[in-house]
């Protein structure tokens, strides 16, 4: 079902906590809410499943408005952080609590109850499960059972909230592509919160980017890393070194040498060049785009990462490959290979 | 450390904090001293009059209405004290409100008042002639020296140990519980009933028994309002203190010991429900 908010705002006391958000979730779409903490993200999705109620602005679910209905009647499936499974309830029983507390004319028989709670325990992989308590569990199993408990009632729209945020890396990971293969095997409308910018964009079909309640960016995965709408969007998806740079007619200069970026749509003046780790590398000091001392090497995975001080505005991160291997102090150049520009601010 | 014992009925465990031994030995001393020493006088007594003289004892009808009048309105008043226990609890840990503070304090009132002061201050609001007593009086309803004055004043003196076993547990219930229970469709009814009351249990039943067992033992608030009246509204400690001012020592201890009898299994099976439930409802 598609999903619509429109000039959404809520206000915390004096604090603002979404100032005018408007989005459009497609039906069948798996959506990320990506954002640092305290950006908006969670709001959002609760003003969505109804759990808050917004200042200002609509939403609207499948061309409907549903501003003014409770949450009670929203028919949202709501996952939590940290599982919020009825610890007396067992793991069964928990999944068909959306079914019995219905009112008696829309409740499924008993029968039909029992059914469904072992489709969906197969369809979370923990069939067999039926009889533990949520304490019997791991917090993997737990999270499973929250959103086989959410799918339950059949949702127009299923919302996470920081899903993995509780759990250790490794079944986070696991858990990540369970949650996409589930997807495409139901076709659930999704909408899911994350702080994690990686799972975001490993994840969604499209990522919508918070911050300080606006929405910065929205987008697929490709759209929001090749062409990113500002630098907080491109500094929160990754790390960027910062240059200050000039655009004179078509080109972009640094030091006063041209840079391969792409000048487009920018005035001549001051502009900030932010370049990814791997849009740099590593030269002779001499007739260099750049120039700094080496303060740290890192290796990560296949590559090493330099760590350079005095070369941009902050610390300038190089991706290098493992057969590089400058000493510490030693004095470098950069070449510019790529990169973003803004208006300086 | 290599023992004899299976591992499950080892003593000490290594720990940062030392003394287990003194400690559990003042444990145990004091447990005796304190507790068992009196309890063990209590039965020595009353067992002088061999099985036959206790069984004898119980059923004169006197005592036998004292001990029904004790016990079975001990109990409702313990489950009437729960319940409203229960909403003051609520009330006092999930609304803030202008005074909270205040009302919260006053619920410790029974616990400190003397239990004379509590008795005469319930005799004054439901005597006929009094603030309470004289509303229901029209109607022909007499609260003070009847049955129903011990209600009121076991209520009275039991909704402390109610309130205070239930209110950290209310406090700790996750907001996320019932926002889950409200986003699969369950009316708020539904979700006090099936999301946040079953955890609970395990307390309220913890306060029952505390209010029960005080109720029980309840002497100055009641023999007041009572009217004391054999057979209908005099109480088993009333009446072990009647035996005892008629210099009939044993005819007191063994009343004593039935009440110690009866409370003891009433806890005990209490008990037994609570871990029940601890397993089944608690955060097990």
């Amino acid at each position: 079902m598609e999903i619509k908010v429109a000039n959404v705002a809520k206000e915390f006391g004096e604090t603002a906590a979404l100032r005018d958000v408007s989005l459009t979730v497609r039906p069948g779409e798996l959506l990320a809410l990506l954002g640092p903490s305290g950006s908006g993200k969670t709001t959002l999705l609760r003003v969505i499943a109804g759990l808050e109620a917004p200042e200002r602005g609509l939403v609207f679910f499948g061309g409907q408005d549903a501003t003014g209905l409770p949450v009670q009647k929203r028919q949202v499936g709501f996952v939590f952080q940290h599982y919020a499974l009825f610890k007396h309830l067992n793991v069964a029983d928990n999944i068909a609590y959306g079914l019995r507390v219905r009112e008696r004319a829309r409740r499924p028989s008993k029968d039909e109850i029992a059914r469904r709670v072992s489709e969906l325990l197969e369809l979370v992989q923990l069939s067999g499960y039926e009889r533990r308590f949520p304490a019997q569990l791991s917090g993997g199993q737990r999270q499973r059972v929250a959103l086989a408990r959410a799918l339950a009632v059949e949702p127009r729209v299923l919302l996470l909230d920081e899903p993995f945020g509780a759990l250790d890396a490794k079944v986070r990971k696991d858990l990540r592509h369970w949650l996409r293969d589930i997807h495409e095997r139901t076709g659930q409308t999704t909408i899911f919160v994350t702080h994690d910018q990686d799972e975001a964009l490993e994840l969604a079909d499209r990522v919508a980017i918070l911050s300080n309640g606006r929405l910065e960016q929205i987008g697929t995965p490709d759209e929001v890393q090749d062409r990113p709408q500002s630098p907080f969007v491109l500094s929160f998806l990754g790390d960027a070194a910062r240059f200050e740079a000039r655009v004179a007619g078509d080109k972009v200069l640094i030091g006063g040498k041209p840079v391969p970026v792409d000048a487009h749509g920018h005035g001549d003046g001051e502009v900030a060049l932010y370049s990814r780790p791997w849009q740099l590398r590593l030269v002779s000091p001499v007739g260099a785009h750049a120039r700094g001392v080496v303060a740290g090497i890192r290796r990560v995975g296949g590559s090493r990462r330099i760590e350079i001080h005095g070369a941009g505005k902050d610390k300038v991160e190089v991706e290098t490959s493992l057969s590089i291997e400058p000493a510490l102090g030693e004095e470098v150049g950069l070449e510019i290979l790529g990169g973003y520009i803004f208006p300086v601010g | 450390m290599t023992s004899v014992l299976p591992a499950h009925i080892r003593f000490r465990r290594a720990s940062v904090i030392p003394g287990f031994g003194i400690t559990f030995g003042y444990t145990l001393l004091y447990l005796s001293l304190i507790v068992l020493l009196p309890l063990a006088a209590l039965v020595v007594r009353a067992s002088s009059v061999g099985i036959d003289g206790i069984v004898a004892a119980t059923l004169e009808p006197r005592v036998l209405g004292a001990l029904k009048i004790s016990f079975g309105i001990s109990f409702i008043a313990a489950i009437v004290a729960s319940v409203f226990g229960l909403l003051v609890a609520w009330v006092l840990t999930r609304y803030h409100f202008p005074g909270r503070a205040v009302i919260d304090a006053m619920v410790d009132l029974p616990f400190a008042l003397p239990t004379a002061v509590a008795g005469i201050a319930l005799v004054a609001l439901y005597a006929p002639n009094g603030w309470i007593g004289a509303l229901f009086a029209p109607f022909g309803i007499k609260i003070a020296y009847t049955p129903l004055g011990i209600f009121v004043a076991l209520v009275f003196i039991g909704l402390p140990f109610t309130v205070r076993t239930v209110q950290p547990l209310i406090a700790d219930i996750e907001r996320e519980l019932e926002e889950a229970s409200a986003t699969l469709g369950a009316s708020r009814f539904r979700t006090l009933w099936s999301v946040l009351l079953p955890p609970l249990l395990p307390a309220i039943l913890t306060g029952f028994a505390l209010a029960f067992a005080r109720a029980v033992g309840e002497y100055g608030s009641v023999i007041f309002i009572a009217g004391n009246i054999p057979y209908v509204s005099e109480i088993a400690p009333l009446l072990i203190v009647i035996k005892l001012a008629e210099f009939d020592y044993t005819g007191a201890t063994v009343i004593a010991t039935i009440m110690l009898a009866i409370s003891f299994s009433t806890l005990l099976v209490i008990n037994l429900i609570q871990a029940w439930a601890r397993r089944r409802f608690g955060n097990a």
